[in-house]
């Protein structure tokens, strides 16, 4: 199987020994684009190379990040720039390998974007578990302060930003970015509405702000440095530039790969020796989930592009680029209540059709799991799914303020149309359809 | 010990320097608390608390939001165990009773000699690494249960101290004061108006 290639751009130094230091950031042409932007170009035109890019923002909604940019208003000021380094979702693993390997490239992406939006002050909120990129990350704005990059008069000009580097506490909903500017305010992590707290407009400290993931930006000093229709050439039309997937679950090696956008199919990544090498014990797809927060795909769905028109379309979302394979061992009761638990788990309480919700379904499915399924458990589901999402439909309606509730009745739902069948042998017989393994195995009547 | 040491409230006070507005500066000061404890103490929270201008409800009330924080002696070692999807599908239950059995705990309980808590977490993203836990927040990849018995023998001995610090140490490695400029607001005014 032959697979479209491209060059690896933010991914280039995760082979270099020392790519995370200063040195070896800049002895590989690190800093660059930012001495080129600050020196040779206005910030308008360092947007306009955005724009030209249309890079799509990789923190899983998709949008274009240049038109975001665009809707900060004209002339206010004090206005943030706030990098999601929050990275949560279950099946997605590429941020953190940013941050850990590459922290310099995304500083220079960080400070680029501030000149181009005119903002004084970034705030680069990193997962608060994550110990090695907090350590990465301080060690290299040590490095970016102490050699001019950051900080007051960069590269000897007139433009200065500082960077503040900070960490949450273990909270997936502040990944959320109305909820992660409440956690740099030092508050619960609760989403706000919108409108009106849109962040361009009101964001932290109700001050325009714009919040951009971490790899969206880790792309900036390409698109500064080669162009913006460079960037563009490299991916589909509608669906530029490279882009990073991780694929894990039930293949032969499962990875983090940075292909070309929108052009690479599902199953070149999961079947190409290059990528994946195929499912395990050479067995076949039973399902693949695209985004943890969205409808299930089949095997019917491996040959679509990762393009994000051509997956929305099918009824999913590519998200934040976390795909997992299952199986056809796969246990689809026992998986549905795993990612239940966590949206229940993870739930921030203000709204009460997620709060609830989630808590109900994620009970209904624990005991069909411990053979206590009753027959009406199925409609059951459906039934709450639908209350926390009417109709059930992709995208799904809302009921909350935030997607996070909804998101969880994707899964189910998709399962449930697909896998019925399972559900009903559960409730019958207390246990999977043969054929099929349970991850609790022996510990059946122990687990959680 | 429960308020802050004199260094740490030095510390603190350069990362409040580094926000518009103190309370930014809640999330940071709590890790410098279990940084110091272990774990979040009481006092520790008043102490913010007139460090930051805020009533000790309010402390609390943010802090206990966030899974990380933990108002009681933990482990010197949190394990945790991923078991979300990706982990699940390869292992990761198995893994959990193993750990469970080796030490003589339940998830979310602790060791009699204070040594070991287990938890059973939501994903750690590491989801290509599966089955994948962390002890303190440092990474265990691809984890059977001899490398996890291996790992325990390991942090017994304390061959493992000096990559992983007790319960509350995040990065090594702080961000050096500089005291942001922007918060001088006239001056960064005056510098985008410049331009």
């Amino acid at each position: 199987m032959s697979v479209p290639t491209g060059p690896r751009i933010i991914t280039s130094r995760f082979d270099v020994a020392d790519g995370h230091t200063y040195a070896g950031y800049v002895r590989t042409g690190g800093y660059a684009s930012l001495r080129k932007a600050v020196s040779s170009m206005t910030p308008q035109q360092v947007h306009d190379e955005v724009n030209a890019a249309e890079i799509q923002g990789r923190g899983g909604a998709g949008f274009l990040a240049g038109t975001k940019w665009g809707f900060l208003p004209a002339d206010v000021h004090p206005r943030y720039l706030v990098i999601n380094g929050d990275e949560s979702e279950p099946g997605t693993y590429k941020d953190r390998m940013l941050m850990e390997l590459d922290p310099h490239q995304l500083i220079e992406g960080i400070v680029i974007a501030c000149y181009a939006l005119n903002a004084a002050q970034a705030f680069l909120y990193v997962r608060g578990e994550m110990a090695l990129a907090q350590e990465r990350l301080a060690q290299a704005l040590n490095d970016a302060y102490a050699n001019n990059l950051v900080g007051k008069n960069i590269c000897g000009g007139n433009f200065s930003v500082d960077v503040t580097l900070t960490w949450g506490a273990g909270a997936y909903i502040v990944g959320e970015e109305t909820a992660l500017i409440e956690s740099l305010e030092g508050e619960r992590g609760m989403p706000r509405l919108k409108p009106p707290f849109h962040p361009a407009v009101k964001g932290l400290y109700m001050q325009p702000t714009i919040v951009n993931n971490v790899e969206t930006l880790a792309n900036v000093p390409y698109i500064v440095g080669k162009g913006g229709s460079e960037f563009k050439s490299l991916g589909a039309p509608t669906s530029t530039g490279m882009r990073m997937f991780a694929v894990s679950g039930h293949v032969n090696k499962p990875g983090v790969f940075e292909v070309p956008n929108g052009v690479t199919t599902f199953r070149m990544l999961f079947e190409a020796p290059e990528y994946c090498g195929g499912v395990r014990n050479g067995g076949k797809v039973k399902a693949f989930i695209p985004s943890v927060s969205a409808m299930w795909f089949f095997p019917e769905h491996l040959d679509m592009a990762l393009d994000k028109p051509t997956v929305d379309k099918a009824g999913s979302m590519l998200g934040a680029g976390g795909f997992v394979v299952m199986d056809e061992t796969t246990d689809t009761v026992a998986a549905c209540w795993r990612i239940v638990r966590f949206f229940a788990r993870e739930s921030c309480g203000k709204c009460t059709p997620c709060r609830e919700g989630t808590t109900w379904l994620e009970r209904v499915l624990k005991r069909m799991l411990d053979g206590h399924g009753r027959p009406e458990d199925i409609d059951l589901l459906l039934e709450v799914s639908e209350s926390i999402s009417p109709g059930i439909a992709w995208p799904p309606r809302q009921t909350t303020i935030c997607p996070l509730g909804p998101s969880a009745v994707s899964p189910i739902a998709s399962a449930v149309r697909r896998f019925r069948h399972e559900f009903a042998h559960y409730i019958e017989h207390g246990r999977p359809i043969d054929g099929v393994e349970s991850p609790f195995h022996a510990h059946a009547a122990s687990h959680a | 010990m429960s308020r802050l040491t004199d260094e740490r409230v030095k510390t603190a006070q350069e990362i409040i320097g580094r926000f518009p507005r103190k309370k930014s500066a809640l999330i940071p000061l709590l890790h410098l608390a279990q940084e110091q404890d272990g774990h979040v103490a009481q006092d520790a929270m008043v102490h913010i608390a007139e460090l930051l201008d805020l009533a000790p409800a309010e402390v609390y009330g943010t802090a206990s939001f966030y899974e990380m924080f933990k108002f009681h002696p933990v482990g010197k070692y949190c394990i945790n165990i991923c078991t979300n999807i990706s982990c699940q599908l390869v292992g990761a239950w198995n893994l959990l009773h193993h750990a469970e059995e080796r030490l003589g705990i339940k998830s979310g309980g602790t060791t009699d000699d204070g040594l070991f808590s287990i938890e059973d977490v939501e994903c750690i993203a590491a989801c290509t690494e599966a089955p994948a836990l962390q002890v303190n927040y440092r990474y265990r990849y691809k984890v059977t249960p001899g490398a996890f018995d291996e790992m325990i023998t390991d942090l017994e001995n304390g061959k493992l101290s000096p990559e992983v610090p007790p319960y509350g140490t995040l990065a090594t490695v702080r961000q050096e004061t500089t005291a942001a400029w922007s918060n001088r607001g006239s001056e960064a005014q005056a510098q985008v108006d410049a331009r």
